[in-house]
């Protein structure tokens, strides 16, 4: 039992921990979301009182 | 620009709802009062009873007070609250400092400050003391302050809940003061960083999860697409601190009117569980709490965006996956089986990277406004910090490399690992961000005093200096004292020449303590004074003003 749940948590988890990795570099790096990331690294700098309708 | 309407509805739901969930726990706290099983929960739950009766009058007194305007108008900004938290963030510091100084003082001078007849006073008692007030009290509340600062502003609207936030707040100072009072009468579960017993546990898990609440309903209603990397990192740290805090302490009271509990975990799976929580302690408070203010406080206080936000989103995936793993660093040569321990060393190695991507990624925020480094003391202060990162973050993967921990354990090398990143990293960030937030808020055009603050930078760099150094010149000789064996196979030294031999570098770490400590006062007064509107603070402005401030000073714009 050890021995089966010792490997499936490093084997699994290896394999689980470098698609969730290549997942989140897909997302950081596709060229279509760069104009979003843009826009967000632009928040802190504005000077705006909170938006209310 | 902030618009203020005649007349508008105002919502008093939160403000019943808090109140009666004080008048549900003092009454708990009257019960446990009269039927406590010992004293110290006797004594704890009169301290409870006192505090919560104050926050419970305060809010009466207050929103009737206000009967005529609405406290929680959405179209204002909820700052009143981070100015409490700024003022909390300096007092628990101060008090977190001296305690560390009067610890460091115990243990170069064992006899003049030792009090038999005053069991508060003994070192055993006086240590946690420090390490909760240094990391929940001090950095606990610069992190609520500036998450609801920076939640508010990158999402651009007030923080949600109403009375909630203010729950949170002061549901956090109770829990804080009843975690100091109860290691001062001795109650303690002895986890470190988990000292406060069952009743306390379940206390802060309430006004954590609160917090959650308001920090997602601020999300939730934001009125920008994005939610800035900073959020995401303040949303990691409180998820996780949820998480860590809720398994680490599960026990099971002994008497639902005593003190003391029993841990559900025993063994090798209770120090792995200590140790998980204790290792993403260090990676989700001290660290991804921190970083957010660095997100948030470099770029605005340069008026730069960060150097890549392509970056920042990789840093803080890979942070989240690796950090989890690395809790059995503290555990080599136990009876944790090796291929975890291997586990542990092999993802504190893997940390290496992101740690420094991120710190690339903010010191990098400043190419273009290098000048900013000679000019602007509190931008320095904010650099250097990244720079003690760095050194916190190279160190410690070295560390947790088994051959490196079976000389670096239990030695002073570790205090000095520790306080590296303390000092210089949690410390120097946060002091950065409470000199930013003071003008911001308070609506002053300066800091009282950059003088001041330039003060406070050298004299506690040096302080800095003086405990690392110390510390790791003590730490190495002492691991090797302990490992030398003559030519019969003996043991070269005895234990208390090990300890002899630290004496020096004690008093040097004592001597940096206390520098950094004067640092700290300094930056207290010259806070005051600009919350006070003296000195170069004196003129009021409008708005933020950040960006009135620093136009003059953009050379690259
Ligand atoms: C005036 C500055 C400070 C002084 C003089 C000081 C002193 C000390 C001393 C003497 C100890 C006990 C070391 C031992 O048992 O051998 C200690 C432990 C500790 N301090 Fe500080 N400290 C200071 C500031 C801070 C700050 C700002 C933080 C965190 C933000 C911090 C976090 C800790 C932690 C986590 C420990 C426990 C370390 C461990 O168990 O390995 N300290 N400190
Ligand atoms: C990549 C990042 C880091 C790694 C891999 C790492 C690794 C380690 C290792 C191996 C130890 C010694 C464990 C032992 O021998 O008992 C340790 C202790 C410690 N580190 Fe780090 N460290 C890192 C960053 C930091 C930072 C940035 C801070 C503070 C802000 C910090 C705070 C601590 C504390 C408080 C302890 C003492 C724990 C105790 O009470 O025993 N670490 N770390």
């Amino acid at each position: 039992m050890y021995e089966v749940l010792s490997s499936f948590a490093q084997t699994g988890g290896l394999i689980y921990f470098v698609v969730m990795f290549g997942c989140a570099l897909a997302y950081a790096l596709w060229p279509s979301n760069k104009s979003k990331f843009d826009d967000a690294a632009q928040l802190p700098l504005s000077d705006k009182g909170p938006h209310h309708d | 620009m902030v618009q203020t309407h005649a007349y508008n509805y105002r919502d008093n739901t939160s403000l019943y709802l808090v109140s009666g969930a004080l008048v549900f726990f003092l009454s708990l706290a009257l019960l446990i009062a009269r039927y406590a099983a010992d004293q110290a929960m006797e004594v704890q739950s009169w301290t409870f009873i006192g505090l919560a009766m104050a926050f419970l009058l305060g809010t009466i007194f207050w929103a009737s007070n206000n009967a005529d305007r609405n406290p929680f108008d959405e179209a204002e900004y909820e700052d009143t609250i981070v100015k409490w938290g700024v003022i909390a963030s300096v007092f628990w510091g101060l008090a977190g400092l001296l305690v560390g100084l009067i610890i460091a003082l115990q243990l170069t001078f064992p006899n003049i400050f030792y009090f038999p007849e005053l069991g508060w006073t003994n070192f055993g008692r006086l240590r946690p003391l420090h390490t909760s007030a240094v990391i929940f009290a001090f950095g606990g509340n610069v992190l609520i302050a500036t998450s609801f600062y920076v939640v508010q502003r990158t999402c651009r609207t007030r923080l949600a809940g109403g009375m909630w936030p203010w729950f949170v707040f002061w549901g956090y100072q109770i829990f804080i003061v009843l975690a100091a009072t109860g290691y001062l009468v001795g109650v303690t579960q002895s986890k470190e960083y988990a000292e406060p017993e069952w009743y306390v546990d379940w206390w802060l898990t309430l006004v954590w999860v609160g917090y959650l609440l308001v920090f997602l309903g601020t999300l939730w209603k934001r009125k920008e697409p994005h939610i800035y990397v900073a959020n995401w990192f303040y949303l990691s740290f409180i998820v996780t601190i949820a998480m860590l805090h809720i398994v680490n302490n599960l026990s099971v009271p002994v008497s639902l009117t005593g003190s003391k509990s029993v841990q559900v975990f025993a063994g090798v799976q209770d120090a792995m569980t200590q140790w998980w929580y204790g290792h993403n302690a260090v990676g989700f408070f001290l660290t991804t709490g921190f970083l957010a203010i660095m997100y948030y406080f470099i770029p605005k206080r340069v008026n730069r965006p960060v150097y890549s936000y392509r970056l920042s989103i990789v840093h803080f995936w890979s942070l989240i996956f690796i950090y989890i793993w690395a809790g059995p660093h503290h555990l080599h040569y136990t009876a944790l089986p090796q291929w975890a321990q291997t586990l542990g060393m092999a993802f504190s190695i893997m940390l290496w990277m992101p740690s420094w991507g991120g710190m690339i990624n903010g010191v990098m925020t400043l190419s273009g406004a290098w000048d900013k480094l000679r000019t602007d003391p509190v931008v320095r202060m904010m650099v250097v910090s990244l720079a003690f990162y760095g050194m916190a973050t190279f160190e410690g993967p070295l560390m947790s490399v088994r051959a490196v921990n079976a000389l670096s354990h239990y030695t002073e090398w570790g205090i000095g690992h520790v306080h590296s990143g303390a000092l210089g990293w949690v410390g120097y960030i946060s002091f950065g961000a409470l000199y930013c937030l003071a003008p911001w808020l308070w609506k002053r055009k300066d800091l009282y005093s950059n003088n001041l603050v330039e003060w406070h930078f050298w004299i506690s760099t040096v302080g800095i200096l003086f405990y690392m150094i110390s510390m790791w010149f003590a730490g190495i000789t002492e691991g090797l004292m302990w490992r030398a064996y003559n030519e019969f196979g003996f043991l070269e030294y005895s234990f208390v020449e090990t300890v002899e031999a630290k004496h020096i570098s004690y008093m040097i770490r004592a001597l940096g303590g206390g520098l950094y400590f004067i640092g700290a006062v300094i930056m207290a007064y010259n806070l005051c004074r600009t919350a006070l509107g003296h000195g170069e603070a004196r003129d009021e402005v409008s708005a933020t003003p950040q960006n009135d401030i620093h136009s003059t000073l953009q050379p690259a714009e």
